[in-house]
């Protein structure tokens, strides 16, 4: 059997499996009460007419999609290195262009200019919409689980309930709850904000104090527990926290200076000018951050922590604050969606969303800002698109399907993320003997 | 309805009901404990927590429930027909969760492996590959469908009496099949030449593998003998409550719980850990308030929290290589 040893062999093998992986993956969805064949029969042998082919099967398509990829693998191992470095001389000098300061100046202004414009270009409401409650208040998630996954290292599998300890302290404090207000005293969406954001800093503190002292792994686990129970809690509270309906009315943003108000209505333009500034705020106290003493103990914690404990870092005391920094964002997004959405629900606060706000994370490239930012436009976008229009029977159900399997394969191919950060790719690289992942690693035949 | 009522009302409860509650604890301790060897293993042997383990397990108990609805149809049987379907049931869940967590073995965590990726790495590859699973068998059987498993013996069968508690054929099926599996394991482990070699590499690996241990079949082993556990209490559970695209997420953190209460890399302490959650799951259920079982979930991740924040090394202590 050295036949199946082969390289040739075993990667013909994976991306045969591959293939059918996938034939299954976007095929009909099945039913326990039909017979268990019905979902992957009809993903096999379902006539699919996409690309003009009329009639053809969906395998058909897929393996065919394989077989090129399997014949352009080689090409590309063949020859890829001298494209790769004619390409590398060719962009050198724009590269040291943009590189440059006052090149770099430019192109923020370009997308500042850009940014500002975006109610321009995209008239419709719908979209524009989606731009701030999917991916604007998604962003803001997804930074600050960067601060605590991409820049002290820890997995917080729980983010999401800072996310909702945001939005249901608005709704409470704006008094749209069963549970009466705040010294019964009801306050305006907009003033929220900073108790918002200290709340959730509080609750971060307060998790973290005893659970920071746990192994990785440990404290994934129970900040899954943390998400669950507050999950738990909201859904079932529902003297306090309504229930399963949440809060149908939370007031939208309103400022009353007395001279001057200015009123948040249904529309959503102003809330993404509103969204745009917070953004912007979060994203440069977070690269600020990331550059002062505080980021660089929190990389010496990632890289050793008792190393960074013997040169006089206390780990606990930056691992907290990077908690309670994430969590910042995190309620400010709960805010905000509140605020724009008027209605909350635990729905929106279900454990599985921190898996979701983590994808973003580390597409992008954990601890990469900008990485982070635009990792969150791209796959937020995408799956409201696909969510919007249902190409080739997508469902939105089947979304954590994609996930799980995006997440396994960014880890073979590209563990630092699409845009990563130069220190945590230097990293991951000096951790891992061989760089990159190979295509002959995955689902291979046992090779001892 | 006062709070000192309440609680006052939950102990009557347990009071009068004692037996009842012991028996549900008892059976379900069995499952956790089955479940809790999976862990614990991998644990032990790669020191990462494999978080697709609670879909391992639903697997096994879609792939039994499967097999025993082709062969019984929607008849009940009766005397050795019965026998033979359980032990049919049982190894086919063992077997369709070997093939899983194999699978899940060689495409998610073996490449990582290879690579010496950073612990993150595994971990999130880990939360994938469960994400995935889970996605998948709740695409293929239906979202919210709860698939019961044939008839092997008639639905609420009671073999004998304890104290006026009737005790349900279905308990000690469970009890018997969990500790014969349990036991089987914790010999494997400790009495054969392969548990030798988990052994070994959980403590050193490296130093094994000079002393001519194969440390990719010792790993693939652990992730069978996980995976037939898990299978195998996915059989039982389902003919308890059904199997759903979701059990396994709920099971598995319970699982989860009961291992690291036991020590987490030390079978016994898993049997023992997945006995004592079983048991306090049942007996907290008179404290939920509404009678709303979500309670019950709630207190066991206060204990999990607990249990990791004053004595993170467990019962029994951690550690494969010394103690299992």
């Amino acid at each position: 059997m050295t036949f199946v040893r082969l390289p040739q062999v075993k990667r013909l093998v994976s991306i045969v499996l591959v293939t059918a992986v996938v034939t299954l993956m976007t095929g009909e969805s099945g039913n326990a009460t039909t017979p268990p064949t019905t979902g992957p029969h009809g993903a096999f042998f379902e006539r699919v007419s996409y690309f003009g082919l009329f009639g053809a099967r969906r395998w058909m398509v897929f393996l065919t999609i394989g077989l090129l990829v399997y014949g352009f693998t080689f090409l590309y191992e063949r020859y890829m290195p001298p494209v790769r470095r004619k390409v590398r001389t060719v962009t050198a000098l724009p590269m040291r262009l943009v590189q440059k300061r006052t090149s770099r100046f430019a192109m923020y202004a370009v997308a500042i200019v850009i940014l500002l414009a975006i109610p321009h270009i995209v008239t419709q409401t719908y979209w524009m919409y989606l731009i701030v409650e999917q991916v604007g208040v998604w962003i803001l998630l997804a930074e600050g689980l960067n601060v605590v996954v991409g820049f002290a290292g820890l997995l917080d599998l729980g983010y999401v309930a800072f996310y909702a300890i945001g939005a249901y302290t608005t709704a409470w404090m704006t008094g749209v709850l069963p549970a009466p207000p705040f010294l019964h005293h009801v306050i305006p969406t907009l003033w929220v904000i900073p108790i918002a954001v200290l709340a959730a800093m509080a609750v971060g503190v307060m998790l973290g104090i005893p659970t920071l002292r746990l192994r990785g792994d440990y404290l994934a686990i129970v900040t899954l527990g943390f998400a669950l129970i507050v999950d738990d809690y909201v859904g079932n509270q529902n003297g306090i926290t309504g229930g399963g309906e949440g809060s149908l009315q939370v007031p939208h943003f309103a400022i009353d200076l007395g001279f001057w108000h200015y009123h948040w209505g249904i529309g959503p333009v102003p809330y993404y000018y509103l969204c745009l500034i917070f953004v912007a705020l979060f994203m440069v106290i977070f690269t600020l951050l990331e550059h002062s003493r505080v980021g660089r103990s929190w990389v010496a914690i990632r890289e050793d922590e008792v190393a960074a404990e013997s040169i006089g870092i206390n780990p606990l005391k930056y691992k907290v604050m990077a908690f309670a920094i994430g969590a910042a964002s995190g309620g400010f997004a709960g805010v905000l969606s509140a605020g724009l959405i008027g209605n909350i629900n635990p729905t929106m606060f279900q454990y599985q969303a921190s898996i979701n706000i983590l994808i973003l994370v580390i597409f992008g490239g954990m601890g990469s800002i900008w990485g982070v930012a635009l990792g969150a436009v791209f796959v937020q976008l995408i799956t409201s698109y696909m969510d919007n229009y249902q190409p080739w029977g997508f469902q939105i159900n089947d979304l954590y399907m994609y996930i799980g399997a995006l997440l396994i394969v960014m880890m073979i191919f590209r563990p630092a993320g699409l845009m990563p950060s130069r220190r945590r790719k230097r990293e991951i690289q000096s951790f891992e003997e061989t760089g990159e992942g190979h295509l002959d690693d995955v689902l291979t035949v046992d090779d001892s | 309805m006062g709070f000192a009522h309440f609680w006052l009302s939950g102990f009557d409860q347990i009071r009068t009901s004692f037996w009842a509650y012991l028996l549900v604890g008892l059976q379900n301790g069995a499952l956790y404990a089955m479940i809790a060897v999976g862990y614990t293993l991998v644990y032990g042997v790669l020191g990462l927590i494999n978080f697709a383990h609670g879909d391992v397990f639903m697997y096994g108990g879609f792939g039994a429930a499967f097999l025993t609805r082709g062969i019984l149809g929607s008849s009940v049987a009766s005397g050795w027909a019965t026998v033979g379907l359980i032990f049919a049931g049982i190894a086919m869940g063992g077997l369709v969760s070997v093939g899983v967590a194999v699978s899940v073995e060689r495409v998610a965590y073996r490449p990582l492996r290879r690579r010496h990726a950073p612990k993150l790495a595994f971990l999130i590859s880990a939360i994938g590959a469960s994400y995935f699973l889970e996605t998948l068998a709740g695409k293929e059987f239906g979202y919210g469908t709860n698939l019961f498993p044939a008839q092997v013996f008639p639905v609420g069968q009671t073999m004998f009496s304890v104290f006026g508690t009737p005790v349900r054929t279905l308990t000690i099926i469970t009890v018997v099949a969990g500790a014969a599996t349990l036991i089987v394991a914790d010999r494997l482990v400790r009495a054969t030449k392969l548990g030798r070699g988990i052994r070994a590499v959980a403590q050193d690996s490296e130093t094994s593998s000079l002393m001519g241990v194969n440390i990719e079949k010792t790993i693939t082993l652990t992730f069978i003998v996980g995976g037939a556990l898990a299978g195998a209490a996915g059989f039982l559970y389902s003919l308890q409550s059904g199997i759903e695209w979701n059990s396994g997420v709920e099971l598995g953190i319970y699982a989860f719980t009961a291992a690291v209460l036991g020590g987490i890399g030390n079978l016994r302490g898993a049997a023992l850990g997945g006995m004592v959650i079983g048991l306090f799951g049942s007996f907290a259920v008179p404290f939920a308030f509404e009678g709303n079982t979500q309670w019950v979930e709630i207190y066991t991740f206060l204990i999990l929290i607990a249990v990791l924040i004053f004595r993170p090394t467990g019962i029994l202590g951690e550690k494969l290589g010394r103690t299992a």
